[in-house]
């Protein structure tokens, strides 16, 4: 393993955030921070407060994972699709590096891009509504594992990607549905039967409850169940990722 | 010499099928200038992307300093610097950060006075902030090459180096690839300009359709491949030349008479050329040789 390389790709990754922060920052705050306004306070005070926690408080977890995985996904492909898109990835694939410095360099630099967002928006959900959190390592954990996970999801994607379009079809069409599906706004078991059924084949539902336990010590699933699931598809991503590189899929002729 | 690059039997086919190179063997000893012609499509990107290790080849073996680019990968790409064809450069980044980066990517440590040495003889230097892509072409150019050498490669490859780059930098490209050569590192380059492998390479190579049609020494190619003449020019066009000047091939425009002579056949000499002219008692003008171009070598190799 050599970690000078790995660092030089997430130096050189984190610096192209810093010199976007304030895209990469102000879009994502500003977009919850009216998602906190409109539902959290103007419509959240006229509903029930869902297993003792106010409405307000209860999307706070949802909402800072929508924007986690929308921002992992997008950084991460972003990352690895510019560089093929412009040519410069020559360098990184002559480079005298294995799979594993390329995945944890550009992977390493769009997790930690996403657990900073992620912690902002945390932050600004503190200046709209009370937040308690009762499991505050379980809380970093989860966001940690989430924004990695998704992180080499959007990294497989700007590799499989070979327009700007492409891009953005996959986190449109797929992943922004499984989230608000996925109980960002409600709790599972206010739907009908037959739809809690269909939202237990959402991988989001099983993040998103295990984030909210890490809040409030309840979720729609046991903390078993979101931790082991995760877990399952870190590794699935991980392993997929790393079978494309090797293969060097629409990297190398 | 030793051999720094070592091609056995490649054969690269692409996927819808075309095959890029033919079976192509040979080696670019240790510390010497090789460059490597063909006409647009003859090959010459694709291996010298094959030894880097951007495609995967289909057939046959790429050793560098004796480390198989596939198996042993990580020790065969350490040596290797590349300058590509296309200009690609981090546009947003500045000079400075850019080549630093390249250094780290290949696990150097950082050392700053050696990036300063190779932007101040790229003539850089006083660009080192700015970001790549307020730089004119032939600048960016020079960035692709300071990255390369930002981790000390012993073999470089520099693919159309001086593509698009005016007369005075392909000069001073010229320089700095013979001052790379003085410090140890072997140079693999491809151009169009005929006129610079002639005036740069020790050893040249050519390909044609994925084939490769020779490897030489320069001055082996030239004197074997090269046709050396002689110009005569006679007071007299009506002049009759003697039977023992036919071996000469020569032919006849006006008062011009042009003899093929040899260097390697005695018998075709200029030597003999001249001394049949004498004893023939032929008169006179004007007399001058001419030797054929790398580019008419090349022409005619190519032309098959
Ligand atoms: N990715 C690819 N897929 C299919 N064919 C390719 C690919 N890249 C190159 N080729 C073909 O392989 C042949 C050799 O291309 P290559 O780029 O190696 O030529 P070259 O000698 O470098 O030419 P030039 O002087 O124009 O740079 C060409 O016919 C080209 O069309
Ligand atoms: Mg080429």
């Amino acid at each position: 393993m050599n970690y000078r390389s790995i660092w030089s790709i997430y130096q050189f990754e984190m610096a192209r955030m810093w010199r976007t922060i304030a895209q990469s920052i102000a879009s994502p705050v500003l977009s919850t921070s009216l998602y906190f306004v409109v539902f959290g306070s103007a419509i959240g005070s006229r509903m029930e407060s869902i297993n003792g926690v106010s409405y307000g408080s209860f999307i706070v977890p949802g909402l800072i994972l929508l924007s986690v995985l929308q921002q992992s996904i997008s950084n991460a492909s972003f990352g690895i699709y510019f560089p093929k898109f412009t040519g410069t990835i020559y360098e990184v694939l002559s480079a005298p590096i294995g799979h594993l410095e390329i995945i944890f360099g550009y992977v390493g630099a769009a997790a930690t891009k996403s657990i900073i967002l992620g912690t902002l928006i945390f932050l600004t959900s503190l200046l709209f509504v009370p937040v308690h959190v009762e499991h505050p390592f379980m809380m970093i954990l989860f966001l940690i594992l989430t924004s990695v996970t998704f992180s080499l999801l959007g990294f497989m994607i700007g590799i499989w990607a070979d327009g700007f379009e492409k891009l953005q079809i996959i986190p449109l069409l797929v992943i922004t549905p499984l989230t608000f599906l996925g109980g960002s706004f409600y709790s599972i078991d206010m739907l009908p039967p037959f739809w809690q059924k269909v939202s237990m084949a959402n991988p989001v539902v099983y993040l998103i409850s295990g984030f909210r336990w890490s809040f409030f010590g309840q979720g729609d699933v046991s903390l078993e169940w979101s931790l082991g699931m995760i877990l399952l598809f870190l590794g699935i991503c991980f392993a997929t990722t790393r079978y494309i590189i090797k293969t060097g899929y629409k990297l190398k002729n | 010499m030793s051999s720094m690059v070592s091609i056995q039997n490649v054969t690269k086919t692409y996927s819808g099928g075309f095959k890029a190179l033919d079976q192509v063997s040979f080696d670019i000893k240790s510390g010497e200038i090789f460059a490597l012609l063909g006409s647009n499509g003859a090959g010459k990107t694709t291996l010298i992307q094959a030894i880097c290790g951007l495609l995967r080849i289909t057939e046959g073996a790429i050793e560098v300093g004796g480390s198989d680019v596939v198996l042993n990968a990580k020790n065969a790409r350490e040596k290797i610097g590349l300058v590509p064809q296309e200009l690609c450069v981090d546009t947003f980044e500045s000079v400075w950060n850019t080549v630093s980066f390249s250094r780290g990517l290949f696990g150097k440590p950082k050392d700053p006075g050696k990036i300063e040495k190779i932007l101040k003889d790229l003539s850089l230097w006083d660009k080192r902030k700015n970001r790549v892509m307020t730089l004119s072409g032939g600048m960016k150019r020079r960035v692709m090459i300071a990255k390369a050498l930002s981790h000390e490669p012993e073999v470089l490859f520099l693919d159309e180096p001086t593509a698009g780059v005016d007369v005075e930098l392909r000069k001073d490209m010229w320089n700095l690839v013979r001052k790379l050569q003085e410090s140890g590192v072997t140079i693999i380059l491809t151009t169009h300009y005929l006129e610079e492998a002639e005036e740069m390479a020790d050893r040249i190579g050519v390909l044609s359709k994925g084939k490769l049609l020779v490897v030489e020494d320069k001055d082996v190619l030239m004197k074997k491949m090269g046709k050396r003449q002689l110009i005569l020019e006679v007071e007299d066009p009506a002049v009759n030349l003697p039977l023992s000047l036919d071996r000469f091939h020569y032919t006849q425009k006006g008062s011009f008479f042009t003899f093929q002579f040899d260097v390697v056949n005695e018998e075709l000499s200029i030597g003999a050329l001249m001394s049949e002219i004498h004893s023939a008692n032929v008169q006179y003008l004007n007399l001058q040789t001419k030797e054929s171009s790398l580019e008419e070598i090349f022409m005619e190799m190519t032309r098959i």
